[in-house]
Parts: C-alpha cells; structure tokens; sequence
C-alpha cells in the first residue's frame, strides 16, 4: 500500500517535471507556428504581401482583417537588413518576431515621427561591429538589435474603411527589406 | 516483477500528468499576466521580449502572431459579462466605450481564430466604420439575422470569440483595472 503511494508521488512529481520540460521545448519543437505558416509562401529577405484572410483560407489564425499585412522573414547571417516602409494614410505599424515568435520590438508610423519608416535590423554582433563615428553621424537612423538571426518582420497598414484596402495594399507593396552587403556609407 | 510494475505505473502516471497539464495550459492558456476587465481578457506582455512560457506554448501551438506592444493589444472575449459563452444563434449587444487609442477593429473568430463566412463579408468594424451615439458610445449587435444599426453577423455558429484589437494605445503592461481601460459591456439579449 504505501509502494503504491510512493508510486503515485513519484509519478506526479515526474509528471510535474515532463510538463515544466515540454512547455518550454513546445515552442521549438510546434510545426505549425506562424514562423513555419509562412515560410512556404513568404520570400527570405524581401518583403512578402499576404493575402486577406478570408473564411475558408487564412495564412494565420486571428489575423485582423482590417489590415493589410506584409512579411519580411529575415536571416542576418548575410549581413544586416535595410528596412523601409512608407506610412499608409490611416496607421501602420512595423513588429518584429524572433524565429520563436517572440515578439521583441514594435513600432508605429506616429512613434518613428516621419512619412517613411527606415530601420535598420542587425544582431548585436553587427551592431558592435559599427565604426564608432558612424554610429554617431547616423543619430537620425534608428538600429534594432535582434535577440536572433533569423526571425520575421511584419508590416502591417490599416484599412478604416474596405475601400481603402487598396491604398493600404498599396503603400505596403512600395516597402522593401534588403540585405545590406557593403559595408555601410559613413555619410547621409 | 513488482519493481518493473510499479516503475510502468509511474512513468506512465508522470506521462498523462505533465503532457495533460501541458496540453491543458497551452490549449486553454493560464492566468498568468492576465488583465481581465469584464468579459475581456487581454495577455499584453505576449507582445513583448518578457512572455512567459505558457503564453509562448499557446502561441507557438496555435500559430499566431502577438500584437508587438509598440503597435497595440488584443483583448479577446469568449464569454459574455453574464459568464455566459458567446453563442452565434444568440442576439449579443457589445456596447459602450472603448479605452483611448487611435484606431480600434473589434472582429468575430470561430474558436479556431477563422473568419466566419457570412453573406455581407463582414468580420468586424473599426472604429471609423461604427455608428456611435450622440455621446460617443456605441452599440454593436452580434447576431445570426441581420439587425438595424452596427450588425455582425456570426453565420449561426455555436461558439465564437469576439476580439477588441487597439492600436496605439496607452493600455498595457501597466493597466490594471476598467478606470484604466473602460472596456464595453457584453450582454447576450434573446436566442432564437
């Protein structure tokens, strides 16, 4: 009687560890996170318009259909990502996912203050890599540090109304998201 | 023979024990770093670098994405302020206000985060498409046939999420309570 209470301690108290190991491990090993959703129909380093999602087909469960979305899936080891995205009429907003979908840094038109929005996204190891006196000339540009290489970069520009759809598709579709191979021009 | 009986038993124990309760907490989600106001509860450090575990399961299991804190926060809805769950064949009025934020959308999923088809091809309003009252405060009926005034439609389906999405907004990390966040009512009215 008291093997079988043992049993059944241990068995809790393993079974406390499996949930504690498999919570942390689920968002490694999930196969149908949005990373992997939207790696068949995205372009690595260029920036990806998805389509609306509708009833029947959705690239990701709970987009919000007010909006026009784009991805850029980045990979940093080519060197750091140039990011621009014009402002829509209505709002836009710039957010930024790890490989995880950690969500680790978001921006929107009225904060980054200008009509085009221009980032630069880079790992901490590139960003250390910057000459110094550059770093100081470009005050006006505004540098991410990525926790990761790879991860996703999700413009979106709302539609207040449905037939401003368009427009918002529009100013999406004239983003881009480039590797920057060269080194970095010293003055602007 | 004992010894390999009771070590099956445990392993086994600890097997339905640790993935039920992860299944559990990763379909359902936990409390943790949740700010509920009324029927609304909204997770808003899902959308920052400091998520906790649970909340990156669920997400990772699901295969959304969090809305960045920087460019808003959701506030999901499945029940009414009755507790009550939100039913498709039901009249649900969703009325009030809304916390300060430049835009909103407010939009109807199935459980599985999918549109739901309806002959108007409406999923949701923002806040420039709604029809306010006199004072500012709205009132949107959830219903199966259509209705006067701000109508959206649930295609009759059982079970529904409604979800309050704002956008540059100062609600939260750091909101805790309705004076922060005035969140609209929901009251489920007669079902046919």
């Amino acid at each position: 009687m008291i093997r079988l209470l043992f049993t059944i301690i241990a068995g809790v108290v393993l079974g406390g560890i499996v949930h504690l190991v498999s919570v942390l491990a689920l968002p490694r090993i999930a196969t149908q996170d949005a990373y992997s959703r939207l790696a068949p129909i995205t372009k690595l380093n260029a920036v990806s318009s998805l389509p609306q999602p509708d009833p029947s087909t959705a690239p990701l469960p709970f987009m919000d259909p007010a909006f026009a979305v784009a991805v850029c899936r980045y990979d940093l080891s080519g060197g750091p990502i140039k990011l621009t995205v014009p402002v829509s009429q209505a709002y836009t907003s710039v957010s930024f996912y790890t490989r995880n979908e950690l969500a680790y840094y978001a921006i929107n038109d009225r904060s980054a203050g200008r009509k085009v929005i221009e980032l630069d996204l880079m790992t901490e190891a590139q960003h250390a890599a910057l000459p110094e006196d550059e770093d100081v000339t470009a005050a006006d540009r505004l540098i991410i540090d990525a926790p990761s290489a790879a991860g996703l970069i999700v413009m979106k520009a709302l539609a207040p109304e449905p037939s401003m759809m368009p427009q918002a598709q529009a100013s999406l579709a004239a983003s881009s998201c480039k590797v920057q191979t060269e080194p970095m021009p010293a003055k602007r | 023979m004992r010894l390999i009986f009771v070590t099956l038993l445990a392993l086994i124990l600890a097997a339905s024990v640790g993935l039920g309760a992860t299944w559990m907490t990763a379909t359902r989600g936990t409390d943790l770093g949740a700010l509920t106001i009324g029927a609304w509860i909204a997770r808003p450090k899902t959308g920052t670098a400091d998520v906790d575990p649970y909340s990156r399961a669920s997400i990772a299991r699901s295969g959304e994405l969090p809305v960045g804190t920087g460019d808003g926060v959701a506030f999901l809805a499945t029940r009414d302020d009755r507790k009550r769950p939100l039913d498709g064949r039901c009249d649900v009025v969703v009325s009030g206000i809304t916390p300060a934020a430049r835009f909103w959308t407010l939009t109807l999923y199935d459980n599985r985060g999918r549109l739901v088809a309806n002959s108007l091809q409406r999923y949701g309003f923002t806040s420039q498409e709604i029809i306010r009252g006199a004072d500012g405060s709205f009132e949107v009926r959830v219903a199966s046939r259509s209705r006067a005034g701000n109508w959206l439609p649930t295609g009759g389906i059982e079970r529904y999420t409604l979800v309050l999405r704002l956008y540059d907004t100062p609600v939260g990390v750091a909101t805790r309570t309705q004076r922060d966040a005035p969140m609209p009512n929901i009251a489920t009215e007669r079902c046919s």
